[in-house]
């Protein structure tokens, strides 16, 4: 309980103080917060359940539209807004502006949940590699319908409502975005911190190690994969809302549904500190970021074959991660100990 | 005593073969009942049939007085009626403990219950069992690290934790050194008695089964080739030709 | 809405069984290539339109620097895109076999990416084609276009399969390579260097991929980074029909040509990337929805 405490302040006290002590990388930081929700969340399936999925991108992308369609549309007519390329001619006042964020903040976590609900009906029973492709499939036909809808912007995207000047400087907003980013982050850790502990957390477990046991011992198991995908949909479409009004702009390929990049990464991210675990996809994602900031700095033009190089080594030469290799050289700091402590009963061997 | 268990002319083919042909069989609450016969013989099919993991063609399955075979594998789990595999099914990533803590089911389990932690009365009833099959102290080691006869073992404790009416074991002694043989015997019976727990079991080592089972029946090429105790069976013209052989 | 334009033109269900059925071709060509390393080697190739597409930029540029006609720059694209995946093969695909489906999916899908990277920075991220110069025939009173590359493009991938076929039934190496996807354990036993045989497995399949990344240059357009819908589309054929069928190969690949060709019509281009990958989903879905009467699970 003392340790959960101490963790748990320390987390608070980095995360509220790092604005200050690093002004001029707000943005950047608030992105890493995100990053980190985005491995915890495809840990949930990838690692935690065995279900590796590359289409968790499609519940980010849902909730990046559906916060900037509620924040148009609460006040404006969404058509108009797109076709007028937004803030040029519409501007939301300080009381509209924040309702709307509120409000579709809300929405981006239910619409993907109830996604995530009627696609796991149907994907969900597929298991391995269809899985994995019927999900990649499904997260770029995602952005493709989407580049397709003219209400929305269509490939040319749509525009999110600016930070009205009237509530404060840009530096301010950013603030705001921070905290918002870093407490999206802070729900999901102590969720999932939460739920691992839980009944529901061993079951997401058995279903990775066997899942036809897990059915002969009489665990419905369809109902906890749903609930699995559910969890993360609902934090997952929170942090596509507020990338998308961190960028102010959304573009359906390159922004939303990014299934080769932000999708991959997320595995990578999850794989990189070990998956199947809660710390593993955490320190994944850091380390992962400044692997990103680093190529961008010094391969600019060719940061995509970088990250693409980073991808199959890590897949390919490193796929347990960091916490798997400290867990594999060090099993008994995790716990895995014969324990001679009570012995009765009749002994066999 | 009543019967726990009535397989009604129960058919299964696979793309023309016939796995099992008009099966009937019945099973009295708290027996021992053994199954016996060659390879190919459509044992583990039947066995499939029973717990819900392939549908079935024809016939019924009845388990305290409920047609099941319509129901899935959880389904009938719930119901009190679990198999173990030839293969042994264990959680291999998840310690013993773990293992056992998640096949412990609560009478209400609801979805609130799984959002809980594990109680420490789950936690000391698997320590109980896992002390009861001898794996206690490797409780917190993953399973996946046990011998094969250690992986049987613990998923004979799994299958007791929820105290099932009726369990369903697909040779559980293959390919377990014959020391630990009378472990798992030893096991076997005391579930029987101690928690009264009805057994049917297919078995290859002929000296194990005939010591353990009160009934046995004998199948060869999809069809129940004879039925009785260990001495008729033994003595079964029938089942010395397809099975036995002239020992 | 548009339905009854089907009815009111009836030549359009002409042209379009027609351009599906030439475009299908291409595509089963791709999706043999998928079943092939997919048996095999037990491994899925995400970067399979990748090396179409550099098959496809082979022949562009030998047709945009030196005006060679692409139709004879086929052999050239085949043997590059040949040495490049056995190339690959030999730096990654070789760590990966044997390991979980997922890490070659993964490793495949890092490839594609770098191969994507690698070819918008050599070719420029224009949409190109290869003119072949053939001209166009006009059927049925000009009811029906058929421009004459597309023929071209269906006689050659049907030769391109017939060769394999051949290869793999009376040649030593294809015989060693259908025994390893049969029973990998008793080929080793019996002597095949397995080794070997998964590079030039790979290798072969990428050469199918050349020759297909042409025909695709000539028929269709060339782009960066439109590889992964000619993955999807494979990945969709051989889950369809069956890794070793080859019969079904081809009447999946034509099937879904001519299903493209109406959605076309029908919802439009703009939506056909998107109705190809949608189509992927269902097709997971309805099989494993059929599999679920038998109480079995799409694994």
């Amino acid at each position: 309980m003392k340790k959960d405490l101490v963790i748990l302040l320390i987390i608070l006290l980095i995360g509220i103080t790092s604005p200050f002590l690093f002004p001029n990388f707000v943005v950047n930081l608030s992105v890493v917060w995100l990053f980190i929700l985005f491995s915890l969340t495809w840990d949930v399936q990838g690692g935690q359940m065995g279900y590796n999925s590359f289409g968790n991108i499609v519940f980010y992308g849902l909730g990046m539209y559906t916060c900037a369609l509620v924040q148009v549309g609460l006040f404006f007519s969404i058509g108009e807004w797109t076709e007028a390329g937004g803030e040029k001619t519409f501007l939301h006042t300080i009381p509209q502006y924040f309702t709307g964020l509120g409000v579709g903040l809300i929405f981006s976590s239910i619409i993907p949940v109830l996604s995530a609900i009627i696609v796991g009906l149907g994907l969900l029973r597929v298991r391995g590699q269809y899985f994995a492709i019927g999900t990649l499939g499904l997260g770029i036909a995602a952005g493709e319908i989407a580049s397709g809808i003219e209400v929305i912007g269509g490939g040319q995207g749509m525009t999110v409502p600016i930070w009205p000047r009237a509530a404060g400087t840009t530096d301010l907003r950013n603030l705001v975005f921070y905290y918002l980013s870093f407490a999206s982050f802070l729900g999901t850790f102590l969720f999932l911190r939460w739920i691992y502990q839980t009944r529901f957390g061993l079951t997401l477990n058995a279903i990775r190690d066997d899942e036809d046991k897990a059915e002969a011992m009489g665990i419905p198991t369809m109902r906890y994969k749903i609930i699995g995908w559910c969890i993360s949909a609902f934090f997952l479409g929170i942090s596509g809302a507020l990338m998308g009004n961190m960028n102010g702009y959304i573009d359906p390929i390159d922004g939303a549904f990014t299934g080769s990049t932000v999708g991959l990464w997320m595995i990578i991210m999850a794989l990189l500190g070990g998956k199947g675990t809660l710390w593993g996809p955490i320190i994944g994602a850091v380390l992962f970021y400044f692997f990103k900031e680093f190529f961008w700095m010094q391969f600019l033009g060719w940061q995509y074959v970088a990250l693409g190089l980073l991808v199959v080594v890590v897949v390919v030469f490193f796929p347990e991660g960091l916490m798997g290799w400290l867990k594999r050289k060090f099993p008994e700091k995790f716990g895995e100990v014969v324990d001679k402590e009570r012995t009765s009963g009749i002994h066999l061997d | 005593m009543e019967t726990i268990l009535k397989v009604r002319n129960v058919s299964k083919s696979f793309g023309g073969v016939e796995a099992n042909k008009e099966v009937s069989l019945e099973i009295k609450s708290g027996d021992i009942v053994g199954l016996i016969g060659p390879n190919g013989s459509g044992k583990s099919t039947l066995f499939n049939m029973i717990c819900g993991i392939q549908p079935i063609d024809k016939g019924e399955v009845i388990f305290e007085g409920k047609e099941i075979s319509k129901y899935n594998v959880s389904e009938i789990a719930r119901f009190g009626l679990l198999r173990t595999f030839q293969e042994t099914k264990i959680y291999s990533k998840m310690t013993c403990l773990e293992n056992m803590q998640i096949s412990y089911k609560t009478p209400q389990d609801t979805l609130m219950s799984f959002f809980s932690k594990i109680s420490q009365n789950v936690i000391k009833k698997s320590e109980e069992l896992l002390d009861f099959v001898g794996l206690y102290e490797k409780r917190k080691l993953k399973a996946g690290d046990l011998s094969f006869g250690q992986q049987k073992l613990l998923e004979l404790a799994m299958s007791l934790i929820n105290g099932p009416k009726m369990l369903i074991l697909d040779e559980p002694t293959a390919g377990i050194n014959p020391t630990l043989i009378n472990g798992i015997i030893d096991r076997l019976k005391k579930a029987n008695e101690e928690f009264n727990i009805t057994l049917f079991i297919i078995e290859h080592n002929m000296q194990v089964i005939m010591g353990l089972a009160k009934k046995i029946y004998c199948m060869n090429h999809g069809k129940i080739l004879a039925q009785g105790t260990p001495e008729e069976i033994k003595n079964n013209k029938n089942v010395i030709n397809a099975y036995l052989g002239a020992v | 809405m548009d339905l009854m334009i089907f009815t009111t033109a009836p030549w359009l269900n002409v042209q379009a069984i027609f351009d599906g059925i030439m475009i299908g071709a291409v595509f089963s060509l791709i999706a043999y290539g998928m079943a092939l390393i997919w048996g095999v080697m037990k491994i899925i190739n995400v970067c399979q339109g990748e090396y179409v597409i550099l098959g496809g930029y082979i022949t562009f540029y030998l047709y945009n620097t030196y005006g060679i006609n692409p139709l004879y720059t086929i052999p050239a694209a085949s043997l590059f895109v040949f040495l490049v995946s056995f190339a690959i093969y030999k730096l990654v695909i070789v760590k990966v076999i044997e390991r979980d489906l997922f890490v070659s999916i993964l490793a495949t899908f890092g490839l594609s990416i770098i191969i994507q990277q690698l070819m918008n920075t050599i070719f420029g991220a224009d949409v190109e084609v290869a003119q072949s110069g053939l001209g166009t025939e006009f059927l049925f009173d000009n009811m029906v276009t058929v421009p004459v590359t597309r023929v071209f493009s269906l006689i050659i991938a049907v030769l391109v399969a017939a060769i394999v076929v051949i290869f793999m039934h009376y040649s030593k190496l294809g015989r060693a390579i259908r025994a390893t996807s049969q029973n990998k354990r008793a080929a080793k036993v019996l002597g095949v260097d397995t080794d070997k045989v998964y590079g030039y497995t790979y290798a072969i399949n990428g050469a199918i991929c050349g020759v297909a990344g042409s025909l695709v240059a000539m028929t269709f357009t060339l782009h960066p980074y439109i590889g992964l819908p000619y993955t999807i589309r494979s990945f969709m054929i051989v889950i369809t029909a069956g890794l070793g069928n080859f019969a079904a190969i081809i009447t999946s690949g034509m099937g879904l040509g001519i299903l493209e060709q109406y959605a076309d019509y029908i919802i439009g281009t703009q939506f056909r990337i998107g109705f190809v990958f949608l189509l992927l989903v269902f097709i997971i879905i309805w099989r494993s929805r059929k599999l679920l009467k038998k109480r079995e699970y799409l694994k």
